[in-house]
């Protein structure tokens, strides 16, 4: 079963399986990424890319995140006089699943699509085909420096969500709800536990994962010119999205569910 | 060198190749020419194992390595005409920088590019795509080259050019070469044989001198408009 199909389209779980093996080979390969000055520069050129195209959408979903966050739990804490742990209910929600969600959502917008859209191109043009008759595997040269991009940026760009996002509450609450910002940067940080912080990062990994998986595997399979690969991008985008729900809650459930 | 037998493939429930059997032989050029859609690319990505056959068998000699040249060149972008050039030598061999520069230096001499090697691939013009296409295709030492349209969209005297090319470098460097072209004149004068395919089928394969006085219908037809006969 080839990763990179020239014939027909195959069932979903067909796809499901060529998208779970790409990712292995990609993980495979991660030494590689590190050891080969080539790929590393490549690698390198991935990181930046991915944090240039999504750092000012991220900056601004995360501080909106956390001004929606604090007004509406703000509004509802008032009515039981409990402002105090506004801080709390906002960093809570952040770290666990705000920060790592709407990073999951920037990505695969930002850089998802970007890389369905490069690879399905490259794909129409055989220049996939291209590096598999020269002995270069696609999955090596194309996907393992995009993966190790995203499995690094995406916790990193959670975290920063999540700050910015916690700024945002403490602004809301400061200037709309009187909590000083004293009381609520108090209550926010007496709350957080380092499993909050861990089980936000990992999701923002996974969903990393997921996003590169999923695009790459929309890239590859692209196929009938510039309409195929405008509609591998729209799957990439909707793919990852539905994953990151699902993983999301997933990993919730694994973490937080008491038995 | 390359062996196909009563090679079947269908897409879709649509047959696109019907029993395709010839024979190429080491060091010859076989030319195939052919309306569009009959499965002239097909029949090139068998033999690079892009495809398999639902039927028949393709054979190529044992170990034998094999460059594609594509039809729209299939250079990557972000990269220089040298940088393509090498990426073979680089990805898949141990030489040292010196090394790939010297094998690099001489594919890109081979096919007169040394003066753009280092434009990217957006900058050159559609013929020195294809050689640049082409050295990339040599440059690891093949024993065959296959080239899709090689002059497809270029002008008469650069097509010359890359049909001059073809043979030289086909009988410098000892390869094998299948060349699909639409232009059947011009496959005349550098191949040693020709062959059509017309609905899946081989309909003739012969030497160019023959090849031009078949009777057959489809030929005739073909031969005809190649001089420019309406
Ligand atoms: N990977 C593929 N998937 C589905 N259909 C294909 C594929 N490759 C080629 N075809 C179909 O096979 C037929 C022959 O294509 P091709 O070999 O490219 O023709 P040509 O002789 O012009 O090179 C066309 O109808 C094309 O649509
Ligand atoms: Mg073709």
């Amino acid at each position: 079963m080839k990763i990179v199909r020239e014939d027909g389209d195959g069932n979903v779980l067909s796809g499901i399986g060529r998208a779970g093996r790409l990712m292995a080979e990609a993980f495979a390969y991660m030494p590689h990424v590190l050891v080969n000055g080539d790929a590393r520069r490549s690698m390198f050129s991935q990181l930046y890319s991915t944090g240039i195209r999504t750092l000012p959408v991220i900056t601004v979903v995360g501080l909106f995140t956390g001004m929606i966050l604090g007004l509406q739990v703000g509004l509802a804490l008032r009515k039981f006089n409990q402002e105090i742990f506004l801080g709390a209910t906002v960093m809570i929600s952040l770290l666990r699943e705000m920060g790592p969600f709407v990073t999951g959502i920037c990505l695969s917008a930002c850089v998802g699509s970007a890389m369905a859209a490069e690879l399905g191109t490259m794909k129409v043009n055989d220049e996939i085909a291209a590096l598999e008759i020269m002995s270069i595997p696609p999955v090596r040269y194309l996907v393992a420096p995009r993966m190790f991009a995203l499995l690094v940026m995406s916790p990193l760009l959670a975290f920063y969500a999540c700050v910015l996002g916690v700024m945002g509450g403490g602004l809301v609450g400061y200037t709309q709800l009187n909590v000083p910002f004293a009381q609520y940067m108090s209550s926010a940080m007496s709350i957080a536990e380092l499993k909050d912080l861990f089980t936000g990062l990992l999701k923002a990994t996974v969903f990393g994962v997921v996003i590169c998986t999923v695009s790459c595997h929309q890239g590859f399979a692209t196929r009938l010119g510039a309409v195929g690969v405008g509609k591998a991008t729209q799957r990439s985008v909707i793919i990852s999205f539905l994953l990151i729900l699902m993983f999301g809650y997933m990993i919730t459930r694994l973490f937080y569910f008491e038995f | 060198m390359i062996r196909f037998e009563n090679v079947h493939k269908s897409f879709e429930g649509v047959k696109v190749l019907d029993g395709v059997t010839f024979e190429i032989a080491h060091g010859e050029i076989l030319a195939i020419v052919g309306p569009s859609g009959t499965g002239k690319s097909v029949t090139l990505k068998h033999i690079v194992g892009l495809l398999t056959p639902d039927e028949g068998t393709v054979s190529v000699k044992e170990g034998a390595r094999i460059g594609y040249l594509f039809q729209g060149g299939a250079l990557l972008a972000w990269l220089t005409v040298r940088e393509n050039v090498a990426l073979p030598l680089k990805e898949t061999t141990r030489l040292s920088g010196t090394e790939i520069d010297a094998f690099v230096d001489e594919a890109l001499k081979a096919v007169g590019l040394e003066e753009s090697a280092d434009k990217y691939p957006a900058e050159i013009s559609g013929g020195m795509v294809k050689r640049a296409g082409l050295a990339r295709a040599i440059v690891r030492k093949a024993d065959a080259v296959l080239y899709d349209e090689p002059t497809s969209g270029l002008d008469p005297v650069t097509a010359r050019n890359i049909h001059r090319l073809i043979r030289a470098v086909n009988d410098e460097r000892g390869l094998t070469s299948v060349v699909v072209t639409h232009d059947l004149s011009g496959a005349c004068s550098f191949a040693d044989r020709i062959m059509m395919l017309k609905d899946g089928r081989v309909v003739l394969i012969a030497k160019p001198s023959e090849f031009m006085k078949s009777e057959l219908p489809e030929v005739r037809d073909l031969v005809s408009a190649s001089k420019g006969e309406i």
